[in-house]
Order: structure tokens, then sequence, then C-alpha cells
């Protein structure tokens, strides 16, 4: 088989196993993995900024907050259905992370860790400050009434669960196609040697902006997504542990592959769910494995599946 | 006509005059060779061509326009190319893709004709058995070659190379001034090299810098009769 071959089987795969998955666990893991996929589309946007274009931020829960807030705000406060909700959660974090892109690429390195950091935590505290909007970190409960798309009720179980595939599968498909164009060829250029991509004629800054607005815009999709299929919106969400989740779980899974950040992130989940069944102390269980794996497998799991053979891994 | 001229062109670190004052000029189709003792300014000097570093003063032409307030990427947009002169390869793509990375940016190719494309360049520098490998694996004088292959790739008008045989074993030197000689004509080549060989067997013109200045400027006979390159060169006056 060709790269190409092997590499669009492995998706459709990924995809199949992930519906027939419905079928075959108890409606305890359809609830987690439902969770799973929702959260794994804000890793595979955030992978497209951290592993592909080489760009460490550590403020994107300010788009994962931005896409909540966008669907859930517009829904309680303003009245709107539940599919326009969806596309002004889309739009609004697109134009945040449009805005703060623009200003922090003036930066670079650990200088644009700490201006992204500052920015999520000014959408923070901005979510905390409007509390009698957003009812801060209690946040609100969007009606299962309203949680209703083309007459399907997306809070029934099957309905959620098929939602959080399509989402999933429309990022994870997007990325995919993304990373193989030219354009995201030369994003892992830029991240692999960005003075040589310059000078091989490409424009590195505009690259790096629409990588971090597609970035956003993603995750800005998961949060709108995970506010509509569960329920809530809360500044939890904006604060800075949701920042460092997809950096955690894009680590674990591999940075840098399109399968990634699915792996890390049920692995992420599983992990916390296991352990916290064995012990009270499932923290120590999770920063104990958490550090195994950047000992021995320090590209994450697909990336250490691509170091021992499996070469063709995108 | 001139491909490439710069006017009055300066640029100094500190208190030193790197560049200082160059006018220069390339007509469209030469082989020129940039040659001068280390510390000359030569590195400098195109660095300030193709936009790596900013000039402080003068002006750059290229191709009939006023390029001077260009950022580099726009610069080698307009049809420059620039290989490096300490190896800058990406080391975790492979050859084939490094190469297609200066292809796709100039043709709007299918992925078959790319690939065809990259191949024809990777078999000029003689690294088709390499095309796979990690471009970091390669030993330096292959990572040299995939520096020009990336170059050719471009299918620039002007060829910018930086010391390109640095580094290179005899048979590869005698392959490059093959390809020089294969090249010229169709693309105007500025050449950086320390190589003398090299020079007086590729070049058509010579342009010897000094001190960021231009010393003498000529055919390979004359410049090689130039007492004032003998002596900046053996360093006595």
């Amino acid at each position: 088989m060709t790269g190409n071959l092997k590499e669009n089987s492995l998706h459709v795969g990924v995809l199949v196993i992930l519906a027939a998955l419905f079928f075959v666990v108890s409606d305890y893991h359809d609830g987690n993995l439902a969770r799973i996929m929702v959260l794994a589309v804000y890793a595979v946007g955030y992978n497209l900024l951290f592993g592909y274009s080489g760009l460490l931020s550590l403020g994107h829960a300010l788009f994962f907050a931005a896409g909540m807030y966008g669907l859930g705000l517009s829904m309680n406060l303003l009245g709107f259905a539940a599919l326009p909700a969806l596309l002004i959660g889309i739009v609004f974090s697109a134009g945040v992370s449009a805005i703060v892109g623009f200003l922090a690429l003036r930066t670079s390195g650990v200088a644009f860790m700490i201006v992204t950091l500052m920015f999520a935590q000014a959408g923070f505290l901005t979510a905390l400050h409007f509390g009698e909007y957003t009812r801060g970190d209690e946040g609100f409960v969007i009606q299962q009434a309203s949680r209703m798309i083309a007459g399907i009720d997306l809070s029934a179980h099957a309905n959620r669960y098929f939602a959080a595939f399509g989402f999933f599968a429309l990022s994870y498909v997007a990325v995919a196609i993304l990373v193989r164009s030219p354009f995201g060829r030369c994003l892992v250029a830029i991240r692999e040697n960005e003075e040589r991509a310059r000078m091989l004629g490409y424009d590195v800054w505009m690259h790096k902006y629409l990588a971090v607005i597609a970035s956003g815009t993603i995750s800005g999709l998961s949060g709108a997504a995970y506010a509509l299929l569960f329920g809530y919106a809360g500044a939890t969400f904006a604060s800075v542990q949701y920042s460092i989740l997809p950096l955690l779980w894009v680590l674990l899974g591999g940075a840098g592959t399109t399968i990634g950040p699915l792996i890390g992130t049920a692995f992420a989940f599983y992990l916390i769910d296991l352990a916290s069944e064995i012990t009270t102390a499932h923290l120590l269980v999770v920063g104990l494995t958490i550090v195994l794996l950047t000992l021995f497998a320090p590209q994450g799991i697909s990336g250490e599946l691509r170091r021992r053979g499996l070469k063709w891994l995108p | 006509m001139n491909l490439l001229e710069t006017r009055c062109l300066s640029r100094s670190f500190g208190g030193l005059k790197a560049v200082d004052n160059v006018d220069f000029a390339v007509p469209e189709g030469q082989v020129r060779a940039l040659i001068g003792p280390n510390g000359a300014g030569k590195s400098t000097f195109v660095a300030a061509v193709c936009g790596r570093i900013r000039a402080e003063s003068g002006s750059v032409h290229f191709d009939g326009k006023d390029i001077s307030g260009l950022p580099a990427h726009r610069r080698i947009e307009m049809g420059m190319a620039y290989t490096f002169q300490i190896t800058s390869v990406f080391a975790n793509l492979t050859a084939h893709e490094n190469v297609a990375l200066g292809v796709r940016r100039i043709a709007r190719l299918g992925r078959r004709d790319i690939d065809q494309k990259v191949m024809e360049v990777l078999d000029r520098v003689g690294l088709t058995e390499r095309s796979d490998q990690s471009a970091g694996d390669l030993s330096y004088g292959h990572q040299r070659l995939l520096e020009i292959a990336m170059g050719l790739g471009q299918m620039p008008k002007l060829f910018i190379m930086d010391e390109p045989t640095q580094g290179l074993a005899e048979g590869e030197i005698e392959e490059f001034k093959q390809l020089i000689r294969q090249l010229a004509g169709d693309t105007t080549i500025l050449l950086i090299e320390h190589n003398m060989n090299v020079v007086m067997e590729t070049a058509e013109q010579i342009t010897v810098l000094n001190s960021g200045r231009v010393l003498a400027e000529g055919s390979p006979e004359e410049v090689r009769a130039n007492g004032d390159v003998q002596a900046a060169y053996l360093g006595t006056g």
C-alpha cells in the first residue's frame, strides 16, 4: 500500500471503530466516549498549532470558552435556537483567535506562551466579572428543551453520541486533509526551520496567523459542542487548567500526528477514571504515568509507534 | 539588461562597516562570482540583497523593480533563490520533501507533476537514491547538494549561492561545475566562493570585495592579474 492509502485507511478505520463502539460498549462508556470525542476536537485544534506549526500556546482555554459562551449566552440571553447559536460560537471564537493571534504573533517562543496565557487569564476574569450573565464559576445550564437541531434532541443518549462523533469526524478529517495540503506542509517546514521556510519564499507570519485562527476556531467548535451536548457552560472552562489540558492530551497522544489527540484525550480520561476507582490518590497515579510516558515515550503514544516502525503514520 | 542592481548599499554592525556604499550590477544570464578575503562583507552583502538583513541605506533593484522595502519572502517570490552558507535543510523531513517545499511554492501543479519535478532536480545533483532519507541523516556533502537542489527546485531567475562547494569532495566539485555550466544562460548566478578553481572555471565576471567595498571587477583573467587583488589576498600592501 502506498503511504496515502495507508493514511486514508487509518482515518476511515478510526471513524468506523468510533461509530461501532456505540453498539458494543455499555451506556456508561458511551457517555464517556461522547465526552472524549468532544474534548478530542479541542485537542485536534490544539495539535494543529502546537504539533504541526510548533507554536506552544498556553491560552487556548480562551478559544474554547469563546465557543462555549458564544453558544451558551446567545441561547440563554438572546433566545437563539441551537443551530444559529452554534454558528455564533464558532464565529465568535474565530474572531477572538484572529485578534489574539494578531497581537500574540508579534512574539515567539516563551514570550508567545506568556502572552497567550495573559490573554486567556483576561478572558477568564472577564467571564467572572460579568457574573450577572455568565454566573461565573457556578456556570449556567442550557435547558434540555432548547438543545435541539432539526427536531433532533441532542441531549438524548444516542443522538448525543453521534453528534459528538460528527463533530469529531469533521475536525479530524479536516485537519488530516489540511496537514497534507501545501499549506500544512509549509506549517511543518516552519516548525522545523523557520528561517529556511522564509528563504524558500513563504510568508511565515501569515502561515502562523492562519494556523492560530484555524486552531482557535476548532477549539471554539469544541467548546460550543460541549455546551450544546452537555448543557452547561461555566468559567472553569476558561481557567488556565483548560489551557494546560489540551497540551497534556496532545503530548500524551503524540504531537504532530493526526491520531495523537484522540488517543491522548481518551488515555487521560480513562486514566483518571480507572485510577479513581482504585484509590483516592488518583492524581498520584496520573502524575506517575505522565512521568513514565515522558521518560520512555517522549514523542507520545502515536509518536512512539511512528518511531518504532509505523513511519508512514500521518 | 541588469537583473540585479544595488546602489550605494550599506550596512554596518556597531562601528564596523560590513558593506560600504556598494554599487553592483549583474546582467541577466551571467554567472558572477563574488570573492574576497574572510570578513570582506560578501555574506552580508547577499543577505542585504535577498532581504535576510536590512540595509541601512542604498537600494536594491531586481528585475526592473526597486525591492529595497520588501521583506525576504516577497523577494524570493519574485524569482530569487538563496542557499545558506551554513547548511540549513529541514533535518527531520525527507530529501524529497525538502525540495518539494521549494517546488510547490512556485508551481501550482498536481501531486504527480510535483513528484516528477522534484525527482528531476534530485537527479541533477545526484541524490535520486536518497530521496526518502531524512535530510538530517545525509552526509555533510549530500546536505550541501540538497541545499542546491532546493534552490534549483524554485527555478529562480537569480540563484544566490553562499559557498556552495564548501565541504564537497573533489568529484562532487567537478559535478557542481558541470551543473553551473548547464544552468548558465538560463539562470543568473551569483556565487560566493572561496575555491578559486571553481571561480576561475565557472564565472564570466568576478567582483572582488574587500572591507565592505568593491575592490575590483572584471573577467577572471583581469582579476587574476590585478595587483590590488593579489595584495588584498596576500595581506601585503
